[in-house]
C-alpha cells in the first residue's frame, strides 16, 4: 500500500528534531509489537529512523525478573540518523523490572512513563528493589509519569467481550496509544495491523484496538506533568522516492533472491534454526514463488551439505546460521570451496564464544569467516554496513560465488537482522545481471577446466550429455581432473585456488571513504554493523573541523586494491570493534600498519558519544 | 522359446570409468560393482542422469570408478549432499554409496532423516562390521569382542542392526543381499531402483584384509543355504540346502521361530509367507540372526508412501499458482511503502 506522506501542522504541539524512545516491559508484555507499530507509524509520517530491539534469550523468562525484561528502542528523526540513539529520552516501563534495567540509560531530566498498576509489592522485589522505587527518590531526577495502565486498559475494553487476562494483554496497546498521542503518530497503521493480525478474532482485534484508542484519548485529556508536551517531529528531508521500512533480514531475503534471478538460477536455502538467524528461513520460505526451495535439514551440517548439493545439481545453494553453527559446517565448506562450487553462507553473527549471548549482537565471528577452516582455504567475504545494505551485499555475495565458482560467506549480525530503518526501494532493473552459463560442450572437456581470467572451473551440472565427470574431496590433477597425489599438483592447485580468491581485489569497487578526506590525521576504519555509529561520531568531528575519516570495509577478503595505499595516506588508525580485536589483526598482518584498537563486548551496539570521545581523545590537542 | 533380445545400447561396462579401481585385490567390492554395472545395464539408465554419492572409507571410492557423474563427499554426509541435489533436480537417478561407519556412526544422523523423509534416494550401506581405509577399527556394526587396533581386548558395546534402525525410522524400502550373491544383487538393486523413496540395501561385504571371513558363517557357499533365507513376496519362507527348513510363528505366537518341516509336527501349512508389506514381519526378519536363525535377506520390507522431493515439489508448484511471483520490483514494493514526492 502507497501511503502518501500528509503534510503536518503543528498544531500547538512543541517541535523536536529526533527523539529517542525505549519500550521496555517484560518478555511476554509485547515490548517488540509495540515498538514495531510505532516504528511503522513513525517511518510512514517521513521521519527517519533507526531501532534497537533488544530481548532476551528466554521465551517467557519468569514474569517481573530483570532477565526476563524485553526492550525496544525507536530514534526517530527530522533529519538524517544512523543509529538507535544512545540515550532514550523517554522510557516506558511496564514493571519495576524493566524500571531497575533501564532507568541507569536515562539522563537527567528524561521522561519515565510508569505502569503503576505493576508496582505491587511482590513485583517490586522481584526485580531487586528493596523499596519502592515509586517512593523512594530515585527517580527525583526525572519526569515521571506514572499511570494505572492495567486499569484503563481494563476499563478500555470492558465492551468487548474478552476474558480479564485478554484484556490486561491489551495494555501494550494502550501505552502505543498514549506515545502516538504525544509524538503526534498516525494510529491507523496500526489498526490496519490489528484488524489483519486478529481477523479471525474480531473481540481480540477491537479489545486491542480500544486500548490503543483510550491510551491516546487519555494522553489528550490529561493534564501531564509540566516538561511534558505533546510533540512534532517534523518529516525529514529525504530523496525523493517510494520507500519501506525494512530489518536487515528482510533485505538480505531479498537480495539473495534478486541475486540469484540476477545469476539466472533458483535458490536453494539448507538451514538449521538457530537464533538469531532462523528469521531469514522464515522469511525464504514465504518466497517461494521467486524460485525458492527452503530446506530445514535435520542439522547444521546436513543444512549446508543439502545446499551444496544443490549447486551440484545446479541450482544456487545457500545456507544460513550464526557463529556455533557456521563452526559445524565448516568441514563442508572446505568441500564446496576444494571442488568449487557456488555456495553463499550467511553467518547472523551473535555473541559467544560457544552459546554465548544467542539474542546480543557481536562482530566477533570475522577470524571464523576468513580463517577459520583447516588447510589454506581462502573464500570471499563481505560484510553489510547497514539493515538496507544487506540487500546489495547479498546480491554481492551471489555474484562472487557464481562468478569465481567459490563459497562465499555474508557477515551480517543480530544487530543487522532485527533492526529496521527506512529504504528508498531501489529499482532491481538497474542491477547488472550476471547470468551463469553452464558448460555444455563436451569438445576438450574436464571438471578442472579455468577461466583464464577469473581462474574459476567451468560448471557442469548432472543431466547435461558427454560430460559426466567426478568431483570429490581428494585433490585434483590441474590438467584432467581426476584424483591426484602428486605433491607438485598440490602445491599448484593450492596456489591456483589462492590466486582465483585474490584476483577478486580487481573485480570489486575500489575502497571509498565514506565520511572525511582522502587523507589526514585519523581514519577510523569499520566493517559491518557499527557503520551508523561510527559515521555519526566522524560526521560530528569533522563539522568541528577535526582531520578523521571514516573508512567502511564492506569487502572484508579479499580487500579492496587499493586500501593498503588509503590507509597509509593517515597518520593513525583506529578500528572500533564489537569483539576484542579482529579487524585490526587482520588489518595489521595484510599491511603491516599500527592500526590500533577500540573494542566494546557487551552484546550492545556503540553508542556514538563513546566513538567520538575515542576519536577526540586522538586528533583534540 | 527363443526370443531374441534386443540390442541393449548400455553394455555394463560402459557404466565402468576409465580409472584404475583401487581396493585391495580380493576386496568384496569388487563384486559388489560388478552387480551394480549389471543392474544399471539392465535398467538401461542413461549415464548422464545418473549420479552416485558417497562419504568417505574404502567404499566411497565407488563414483570415480563410475562413469556416471558422481561427487565423493566427506564423511557420514553423502545422504545430505544427496538430499540438496534431489530436491534441486527430481529428474536425476541417484545412488549413494555408504559403509557401516560412514551411514551408522559419523552419518547416523543424515541416514535416518534421509530414510524418515523418504527422499527418493537409492542407499547402499556397504557393512564389512570394521573401519578399512583407517586401518581396521572396529565399527557399529562390529560384533561384541571384535578385537582391532583401537579394542586390543575386544569391543565391549552391542552393534546395531542397520535394518532394524532403518525400519524404527520408518523405511518404506529395506532389503539385504552380499557382496558374491551375484543371483541375488540386480534383483534387490532393481527392485529399490523402482521403489520410489528412500531404498536402503545393506549389501554384507568381506574386507578381505581387516575382517576376511566374518560373514563365512551365513555366506560361505557350504552353509549359505542353511543359515541363510531369502524371502520373496507371496513366498513361504523357506529355506535349507534340502528346502526342509522355514520360519513359522512362534510358540506365544507373538514372535517367528526356524523349524524344520517335518519335525516335532511342523507341516508347511506352518511356514509362514513373506508380505513385503508387512512392518512387524520385515522388523522380525530384519533382526534374526545367527546361529538360532537364518540371516534374511532380499527386500524384508516395501510398502511405498509418498517420496519428499515429490512432495516439496507439489508444495512448491501449489503455492506457486496460488500466489504467481511478479516481477522483482514487485517482490521490493509488497506490503507498506510510501512515497516521498519531489520538493516534499
Amino acid at each position: 500500500m502507497a501511503t502518501n506522506v500528509a503534510s503536518t501542522e503543528n498544531g500547538g504541539r512543541k517541535a523536536l528534531d529526533s527523539v529517542v524512545i525505549r519500550f521496555a516491559g517484560d518478555s511476554g508484555d509485547g515490548m517488540q509489537l509495540t515498538g514495531t507499530q510505532f516504528t511503522q507509524s513513525t517511518a510512514l509520517m517521513g521521519n527517519d529512523l533507526a531501532t534497537f530491539p533488544d530481548f532476551p534469550a528466554e521465551i517467557r523468562a519468569p514474569a517481573g525478573t530483570t532477565f526476563g525484561v524485553s526492550a525496544f528502542q525507536i530514534n526517530f528523526a527530522s533529519f538524517d540518523i544512523q543509529t538507535p540513539g544512545d540515550d532514550p529520552d523517554v522510557l516506558v516501563a511496564m514493571n519495576p523490572a524493566a524500571l531497575k534495567v533501564h532507568l541507569k540509560d536515562v539522563p537527567k531530566g528524561g521522561t519515565v512513563i510508569l505502569n503503576t498498576d505493576a508496582f505491587s509489592e511482590r513485583n517490586i522485589a522481584r526485580a531487586g528493589y528493596t523499596e519502592n522505587p515509586l517512593e523512594d527518590g530515585s527517580l527525583d531526577n526525572h519526569i515521571v509519569i506514572a499511570i494505572e495502565i492495567n486499569k484503563l486498559t481494563n476499563a478500555a475494553v470492558a465492551d468487548c467481550d474478552v476474558t480479564s487476562k485478554e484484556a490486561t494483554r491489551c495494555k501494550n496497546f494502550w501505552a502505543l496509544g498514549l506515545m502516538c498521542w504525544m509524538y503526534n503518530r498516525d494510529r491507523q497503521p496500526t489498526i490496519d495491523w490489528v484488524n489483519q493480525r486478529f481477523g479471525k478474532l474480531p473481540n481480540i482485534a477491537a479489545a486491542n484496538i480500544a486500548a490503543l484508542n483510550a491510551g491516546h484519548a487519555y494522553a489528550e485529556t490529561v493534564e501531564l506533568p509540566s516538561g511534558v508536551e505533546a510533540y512534532i517531529v517534523p518529516r525529514a528531508k529525504v530523496v525523493p522516492g517510494t520507500y519501506r521500512a525494512i530489518t536487515g533480514t528482510e533485505a538480505a531475503a531479498w537480495g539473495l533472491v534478486a541475486g540469484a534471478k540476477k545469476a539466472g538460477l533458483e535458490l536453494f536455502l539448507g538451514s538449521y534454526p538457530i537464533t538469531p538467524a532462523s528469521a531469514l528461513l522464515h522469511t525464504l520460505t514465504n518466497l517461494k514463488p521467486y524460485g525458492v526451495t527452503t530446506f530445514q535439514a535435520e542439522d547444521e551440517i546436513a543444512a549446508v551439505c543439502s545446499a551444496i548439493g544443490a549447486s551440484y545439481a545446479g541450482k544456487l545453494g545457500l545456507t544460513s546460521s550464526s557463529g556455533p553453527g557456521i563452526a559445524l559446517k565448516t568441514e563442508a565448506i572446505g568441500l564446496a570451496l576444494v571442488t568449487e562450487l557456488p555456495l553463499v553462507i550467511v553467518n547472523v553473527q551473535r555473541g559467544g564464544p560457544s552459546t554465548g549471548l544467542p539474542t546480543k549482537t557481536e562482530q566477533s565471528d570475522l577470524f571464523q569467516a576468513v580463517w577459520g577452516r583447516n588447510a589454506d582455504t581462502p573464500l570471499p567475504v563481505v560484510a553489510s554496513a547497514t539493515p538496507g545494505d544487506c540487500f546489495e551485499t547479498a546480491i554481492e555475495a551471489v555474484r562472487l560465488a557464481v562468478k569465481y565458482m567459490t563459497p562465499v560467506i555474508f557477515l551480517s549480525d543480530g544487530y543487522l537482522a532485527n533492526a529496521a530503518e527506512p529504504w528508498e526501494i531501489p529499482d532491481a532493473d538497474d542491477v547488472e545481471p550476471f547470468p551463469v552459463e553452464f558448460r555444455t560442450d563436451p569438445e576438450g572437456f574436464h571438471p578442472y577446466l579455468r577461466d583464464e581470467k577469473t581462474l574459476a572451473r567451468n560448471w557442469a551440472i548432472p543431466g547435461t550429455p558427454g560430460l559426466m565427470h567426478r568431483l570429490g574431496g581428494i585433490e585434483k590433477d590441474y590438467d584432467s581432473g581426476h584424483i591426484s597425489y602428486d605433491s607438485d599438483n598440490h602445491h599448484r592447485m593450492t596456489k591456483v585456488r589462492a590466486a582465483k580468491i585474490d584476483g577478486i581485489a580487481n573485480d570489486i569497487p575500489a575502497q571509498a571513504v565514506a565520511t572525511g578526506e582522502e587523507s589526514g590525521k585519523l581514519a577510523v576504519v569499520g566493517w559491518g554493523s557499527t557503520f551508523g555509529a561510527i559515521n555519526q561520531a566522524v560526521g560530528r568531528c569533522v563539522k568541528d573541523g577535526l582531520s578523521v575519516s571514516h573508512i567502511h570495509i564492506r569487502h572484508v577478503w579479499p580487500f579492496p586494491a587499493n586500501l593498503e595505499e588509503l590507509l597509509s595516506k593517515f597518520d593513525r588508525i583506529i578500528v572500533p570493534e564489537m569483539n576484542n580485536g579482529q579487524m585490526v589483526n587482520v588489518l595489521r598482518a595484510k599491511f603491516l600498519v599500527d592500526a590500533e584498537s577500540i573494542t566494546q563486548i557487551t552484546g550492545q551496539p556503540f553508542k556514538v558519544s563513546t566513538l567520538e570521545r575515542e576519536i577526540r581523545s586522538r586528533v583534540e590537542g | 522359446m527363443n526370443i531374441e533380445t534386443p540390442v541393449e545400447a548400455l553394455k555394463p561396462n560402459d557404466y565402468a570409468s576409465d580409472q584404475e579401481v583401487r581396493w585391495c585385490p580380493g576386496c568384496g567390492d569388487y563384486a559388489i560393482i560388478k552387480g551394480v554395472h549389471r543392474t544399471l545395464a539392465e535398467l538401461q539408465i542413461p549415464l548422464e542422469k545418473l549420479v552416485f554419492f558417497s562419504g568417505i572409507g574404502c567404499a566411497a571410492r565407488f563414483p570415480y570408478y563410475m562413469a556416471s557423474y558422481g561427487f565423493h563427499t566427506i564423511h557420514g554426509r553423502a545422504p545430505a549432499l544427496a538430499t540438496g541435489a534431489k530436491l534441486a533436480n527430481p529428474d536425476l537417478d541417484i545412488w549413494v554409496v555408504m559403509g557401516d561407519g560412514d551411514a551408522l556412526s559419523i552419518g547416523g544422523n543424515h541416514t535416518m532423516h534421509a530414510i524418515r523423509r523418504n527422499v527418493d534416494l537409492n542407499l547402499l550401506l556397504f557393512n564389512n562390521e570394521i573401519y578399512g581405509l583407517t586401518k581396521g577399527q572396529y565399527s557399529p556394526t562390529s560384533q561384541l569382542g571384535t578385537r582391532s587396533p583401537s579394542t586390543p581386548q575386544g569391543s565391549v558395546d552391542a552393534p546395531l542392526t542397520a535394518l532394524s534402525l532403518a525400519l524404527g525410522a520408518g523405511a518404506r524400502f529395506v532389503a539385504r543381499t552380499f557382496d558374491t550373491n551375484q543371483k541375488q544383487m540386480p534383483g534387490v538393486l532393481k527392485a529399490a531402483h523402482a521403489h520410489k523413496g528412500a531404498s536402503l540395501v545393506e549389501i554384507i561385504q568381506n574386507c578381505i584384509v581387516y575382517n576376511d571371513g566374518a560373514f563365512d558363517g551365513w555366506t560361505n557357499k557350504k552353509v549359505v543355504s542353511d543359515n541363510s533365507i531369502s524371502v520373496e513376496h507371496g513366498k513361504p519362507l523357506i529355506f535349507g540346502a534340502d528346502s526342509n527348513k522355514g520360519l513359522a510363528k512362534s510358540d506365544d505366537g507373538f514372535g517367528i521361530q526356524a523349524v524344520t518341516i517335518g519335525e516335532n509336527g511342523v507341516t508347511e501349512a506352518d511356514i509362514l509367507i513373506h508380505d513385503e508389506t508387512n512392518k512387524i514381519l520385515a522388523m522380525m526378519l530384519a533382526d534374526m540372526k545367527q546361529p538360532e536363525f537364518p540371516v534374511a535377506l532380499g527386500v524384508l520390507y516395501n510398502n511405498p508412501a509418498k517420496a519428499f522431493d515429490e512432495a516439496v515439489h507439489e508444495q512448491l508448484r501449489e503455492v506457486t499458482e496460488a500466489n504467481p511471483a511478479g516481477s522483482l520490483n514487485d517482490m521490493l514494493r509488497k506490503g507498506r511503502t510510501w512515497t516521498v514526492e519531489e520538493g516534499a
